[in-house]
């Protein structure tokens, strides 16, 4: 029997918004397959999003789903894990929502280690509003409001995770599927909070600025960037220029912040 | 059994108040002059079993906030003008999702920074207009220590029964005055929960109109699943553009408490039977004025108080009411008329309304007011 993915999602909710061509689909699928390898409940599951595309990713899942203002998903997400622990959290949203308008959020959530996975799609562009630069656009890359070209430099989202203190960090693409689940169901599973960064495409408002003359190229282009972190470490720094580096690229045990917070609250009360 | 008494700060006490009414969540960030809120919920809310938690910015908090409460936590947050302002955003996400929540303004001088340590009564419109498009607002105004511990309670109760934010808004003077406080005993104060739905899991829409303007809020974990969202939204929760759907949903949101007024409404009359002057006056400038009122009084003149309680939804029939008594209205405030010009237009050219404004980060005294008194008597 094949996977059962009306299981997951709402009846009456498909087809989705995304254009033909994005990759957020595919994240979608490796997500519920992710949810269901753990076996979270869907009852006493929440995903939580900001604002943009990829945020529209809860309205399709049959779990308690929240979608909020821009950048602000991890901070609701915060409140919903702080003042229920007991359910399993996954906040997810795009390059634009999480470490634009919501970085300040994003590091501090990294920096507290709270139980929440946090998907990252990105896909290096502002894709509802029609294609302004975000703050992962390579510089040169053109936008609507780089119309000479990006003078940005980007961040790296996996390393500005890590910086903050992110307990779990992983990245791939939306051209490596399988990847993908394997990347959120380890995520899932890590106690504390847990960084996936799928890097994406985005063909109406990046590809058709920047070149790419179709989908496949993009895809491609995705599938040839990649390098897994153990091929990575064998190669030199000149061989790497270009490439994105893959997998699982951090991953710590410490103490995370809600189960620390319950057991202040057990001694308090203990007197 | 005797209550407890204590002699306490108005910030505590709200914090106390919060407590008392099941708040059992706190997300907040420091700022002058609320901090103390949420230094006493820090150290209260473990006692319960509650969680407080420091967020990176006052939109965080707020947002942090009604998450809390989606879970079917009572939550609360407070601030002070910047802090105000920068909440506005997920305060509008609070009025369209129709979660409820408590947020503390101690009402410090603007606009920016301003004066981060002198009283003002200047945020009384932010509170009504302040996040934007059309929504409704409940804005409470206490004038004691006593009082924002009873009105703390009465906000979270508004806030559970209509489901929507409420705003307590003392100014700087009373948020950090000390006074007597009486602990109301549990069941002394009616504290109010939030009806959870009566349908099965698989009927449930969180804004089902059939259980009237304020439909039941399920929790998040309750084994009900449902979609929140800021975008326009249909009964089932999930956003719509159709035309006929938005319409009625805006319409329910702000009509919820518009029907509700005279439940909502409160206010305090003092030496008005008579009166032919009528201070209209809230928070710490109402002590004044009640000062004002009694010296007014020995001098023979007939003046009273008119003292707001409940700001939004402001109290129109009565403050209408009382302009075919008097033959003078009254407004001090701390601020450059934002009272004078609600006021105005409830009394409709009816009386002379003039104002007392100050924005000097010094209070309104009596002898201030008694001077207009007896300009007018």
């Amino acid at each position: 029997m094949g996977f059962d993915y009306e299981n997951y999602i709402r009846p009456g909710k498909l087809p989705h918004i995304w254009c033909p061509g994005c990759g957020h689909g595919i994240v979608m699928k490796g997500l519920i397959r992710a949810i269901d390898a753990v076996g979270l409940s869907k009852d006493m599951t929440s995903i939580v999003s900001g604002i943009g595309c990829a945020s529209r990713l809860p309205g399709y899942l049959d779990f308690c789903t929240l979608h909020t203002t821009h950048g602000r998903g991890v901070a609701f997400a915060t409140g919903i894990k702080m003042a229920k622990p007991e359910m399993d959290v996954i906040c997810v949203g795009g390059d634009g929502d999480g470490v634009a308008i919501g970085g300040n959020h994003f590091i501090h959530a990294c920096r507290r280690n709270i139980d929440i996975t946090y998907l990252i799609m990105n896909n290096h562009i502002y894709g509802m509003t029609g294609g302004q630069f975000s703050p992962t656009t390579p510089t040169g890359a053109k936008a609507s409001t780089t119309p000479y070209g990006n003078p940005d430099p980007p961040f790296d989202i996996a390393k500005l995770a890590i910086g903050a203190g992110a307990t779990f960090v992983a990245r791939g693409t939306a051209y490596h599927a399988t990847q993908i689940e394997k990347l959120l169901t380890e995520a899932i599973r890590h106690k504390g909070f847990s960084v996936v960064e799928i890097l994406d495409s985005c063909p109406t408002t990046y590809g058709r600025r920047n070149k790419y003359k179709s989908v496949i190229e993009m895809m491609n282009h995705l599938k040839d960037s990649a390098v897994p972190i153990a091929a990575a470490e064998k190669m030199a720094a000149e061989q790497l220029k270009g490439k994105v580096i893959t997998g699982v690229l951090y991953k710590e045990n410490k103490p995370e912040y809600v189960a620390e917070y319950r057991k202040l609250v057990e001694r308090v009360q203990a007197g | 059994m005797s209550n407890k008494v204590a002699f306490m700060q108005g910030n505590e006490a709200c914090a106390h108040g919060a407590i008392y009414a099941g708040c059992r969540f706190f997300a907040g960030y420091p700022i002058t002059p609320s901090t103390e809120v949420a230094e006493v919920m820090a150290s209260e809310l473990p006692k319960v079993g509650g969680s407080f938690i420091q967020m990176e910015d006052e939109i965080a908090a707020m947002a942090a906030v009604i998450g809390a409460s989606l879970t079917g936590v009572k939550a609360l947050t407070a601030t002070s003008g910047p802090g105000f302002s920068l909440k506005q955003e997920n305060i509008g996400y609070a009025c369209i999702t129709e979660v409820p929540c408590v947020i503390i303004n101690v009402m410090r001088g603007g606009p920016s920074t301003g004066m981060p340590t002198g009283p003002s009564q200047s945020d009384v419109m932010q509170a009504k207009w302040g996040t934007h498009g059309d929504h409704p607002a409940i804005c409470l105004v206490p004038a004691s220590v006593q009082e924002l511990f009873t009105e703390t309670v009465r906000a979270f109760n508004l806030a559970e029964k209509f489901r929507t934010p409420v705003t307590v808004m003392p100014d700087e003077i009373v948020g950090h005055m000390r006074e007597r406080v009486v602990f109301p005993e549990p069941g002394e104060l009616e504290v109010v929960n939030r009806t959870a739905p009566s349908v099965p899991p698989g009927e449930y829409r969180p804004y089902d109109t059939r259980f009237g303007d304020v439909p039941p809020l399920a929790a998040f974990g309750s084994g009900y699943r449902f979609h929140v969202t800021g975008l326009n939204k249909a009964e089932d929760g999930f956003p719509t553009t159709r035309a006929d759907f938005v319409q009625a949903e805006e319409e329910r949101q702000v009509r919820k408490i518009e029907n509700a007024i005279d439940e909502i409404v409160t206010w305090e009359e003092y030496l008005l039977e008579d009166a032919e002057i009528a201070i209209v006056a809230f928070g710490s400038t109402a002590r004044s004025a009640r000062y004002a009122v009694n010296e007014a009084r020995k001098n023979g003149i007939k003046a009273g108080l008119f003292r707001i309680i409940t700001y939004w939804p402001f109290p129109e029939k009565q403050i209408a009411a009382l302009a075919s008594q008097v033959k003078a209205i009254i407004t001090p405030e701390m601020n450059l008329g934002m009272t004078l010009h609600e006021v105005r237009r409830c009394v409709d050219g009816k009386a002379p309304v003039s104002g007392i404004f100050r924005v000097d980060g010094e209070p309104i005294g009596p002898g201030q007011i008694l001077a207009r008194i007896r300009e007018v008597a």
